[in-house]
């Protein structure tokens, strides 16, 4: 009797546990990170982190690859309401390549630079994920701000650039100041977009906004549930009014059905009120302790 | 007394030497990033660094060792700090249009900007054993002493500069402050030697 309510207990462990533990398929420890992939029967996950509780850094369905697991990729699609064509497309951060390659399939013709610091991102990207670079998706292996840099003295310039550097365990501090911003700022020229996947949540939130505002004025502030990621969406040919935008969602709606994104609701929800305390501090090169102030919490 | 001073005076430039390696990985950040090779390059340049400084002060030791040339030393590192802020932005400009390796545009940039600073601050240890060494029975018993207070220093400038003062200040506040303390414990040895 005992034996067999032990048992119980530890089938049900079993039950409960088992869709939240994946099978590790690979580990590799690079220069930055651990880096682990996991699958959950047919969903691929390329993690960041050996702790369970990390959320999951990029997600594929096997059975439908093209399809994006994640709110927060979805959402960074949004960029597409604010640049509808863009030619050239710089993305910082690869993670599993999901973002850049379904943005190749839309829109073939663009040429897309993805800045990756990790090489053994990279490579895994290729491996377990489908990644593959081109003629029109060039991998760069260096660091955010440096290739910013020299992007800036060969005077390149991007219709929509994407920052998806934060992984969440450890942020990069010296691509969240305001020097940094106003470097991609030149980088946009005067009609270029800027997608930032951002935090929502300590006290961070507060010291990201007024840096976002203190480069660019008004700013896209998108929230949606379940993902607990703010997408800060920047244009620099002022933002367009929401009948513009729900223009343009229709005109993508059918072609990002394929990928689960459902661009027709995001006009609503991308806000430019101001929820954050105005006082808190820029991030500036020379203030920028990121890491700490996210294990803060907020004021209010 | 003059062991109470002599030693804080250690402990101070153990503190200086930490903050000022923990700040230039940070500074260097924003033009080389901030992965491993920056800090080995910042690493490198404050060993060469304080090594020729050690082996420089040592040598000063043996010309007329006294207090008042021990806070000389003090107000040329305060004046080789304070500068830094200012050049910072200018120095690392050109080194990363000149190299486009990483690695080395942050061993040229640390070299040019922080290894005068480190020289200086390295001549203070071997010249303060000098000063406080009574007799060759006790000279270790004497520089174990110091070793330890200037190390304890360099622990809490570590600690101070990374848990507390990156969170409060600007970098170049810090860097104020950490030239500022020099500057005051060189007019303090400067005083205590004017009234031997």
């Amino acid at each position: 009797m005992k034996r067999s309510a032990a048992m119980l207990v530890t089938l049900a462990a079993l039950v409960i546990t088992s869709p939240l533990q994946g099978r590790i398929i690979h580990r590799e420890q690079s220069l930055y990170q651990t880096i682990l992939v996991d699958d959950t029967g047919s969903r691929r996950c390329l993690q960041f982190s050996v702790r369970r509780d990390q959320r999951n850094q990029s997600c594929i369905d096997l059975k439908h690859p093209e399809q994006m697991v994640f709110t927060y990729t979805q959402m960074m699609m949004a960029g597409l309401l604010l640049a509808p064509d863009p030619k050239n497309i710089l993305i910082i951060g690869l993670g599993g390549g999901t973002l850049p390659l379904a943005l190749n399939a839309l829109l073939p013709e663009a040429l897309i630079d993805i800045v990756e610091i990790d090489a053994v991102v990279v490579r895994v990207a290729e491996e377990y994920f489908g990644f593959q670079s081109s003629e029109h998706l060039q991998v760069f292996e260096t660091d955010g701000r440096i290739f910013t840099k020299r992007a800036i003295m060969r005077h390149d310039q991007y219709d929509l650039i994407i920052l998806d550097a934060f992984n969440g365990d450890y942020i990069p501090e010296h691509l969240m100041t305001r020097e940094y911003l106003q470097e991609t700022r030149t980088l946009l020229g005067s009609k270029g977009t800027l997608v930032a996947n951002t935090f929502s949540q300590s006290r961070l939130y507060d010291h990201e906004s007024v840096t976002y505002a203190s480069v660019f004025g008004d700013y896209f502030n998108f929230k949606q549930y379940p993902s607990s990621n703010r997408i800060i969406l920047v244009s620099m040919a002022g933002l367009p009014t929401v009948d513009v935008l729900k223009a343009r969602a229709t005109r993508w709606r059918d072609r990002l059905r394929a990928y689960r994104i459902p661009i027709h609701n995001y006009p609503d929800r991308m806000s430019r009120t101001i929820d954050w305390d105005r006082d808190a501090r820029v991030l500036t090169d020379q203030y920028a302790p990121a890491n700490l102030l996210r294990s803060r919490n907020r004021h209010r | 007394m003059k062991n109470l001073l002599v030693s804080s005076l250690a402990f101070t430039s153990g503190f200086v030497i930490m903050s000022l390696e923990l700040l230039g990985g940070r500074l260097l950040a924003p033009y080389f990033g901030s992965s491993i090779y920056v800090w080995g390059s910042v690493i490198t340049v404050f060993m060469l660094a304080l090594s020729a400084g050690y082996l420089t002060g040592g040598w000063l030791s043996l010309f007329n060792p006294s207090l008042k040339r021990f806070s000389l030393i003090f107000f040329s590192s305060a004046a080789t700090l304070y500068p830094l802020a200012m050049i910072t932005e200018p120095v690392m400009e050109r080194v990363f249009e000149a190299f486009t390796d990483p690695r080395w545009g942050s061993l040229v940039a640390a070299l040019v900007l922080f290894a005068l600073p480190t020289f200086i601050l390295g001549l203070i240890s071997p010249y303060a054993v000098r000063l406080l060494v009574v007799n060759v029975d006790r000279a270790g018993n004497t520089a174990g002493n110091l070793y330890f207070v200037s190390t304890i220093g360099s622990a809490l400038g570590t600690l101070a500069t990374s848990f507390y003062f990156v969170l409060w200040f600007q970098m170049d506040t810090i860097i104020f402050l950490l030239s500022g303390m020099l500057l005051v414990l060189g007019f303090v040895s400067w005083m205590a030697a004017r009234s031997r």
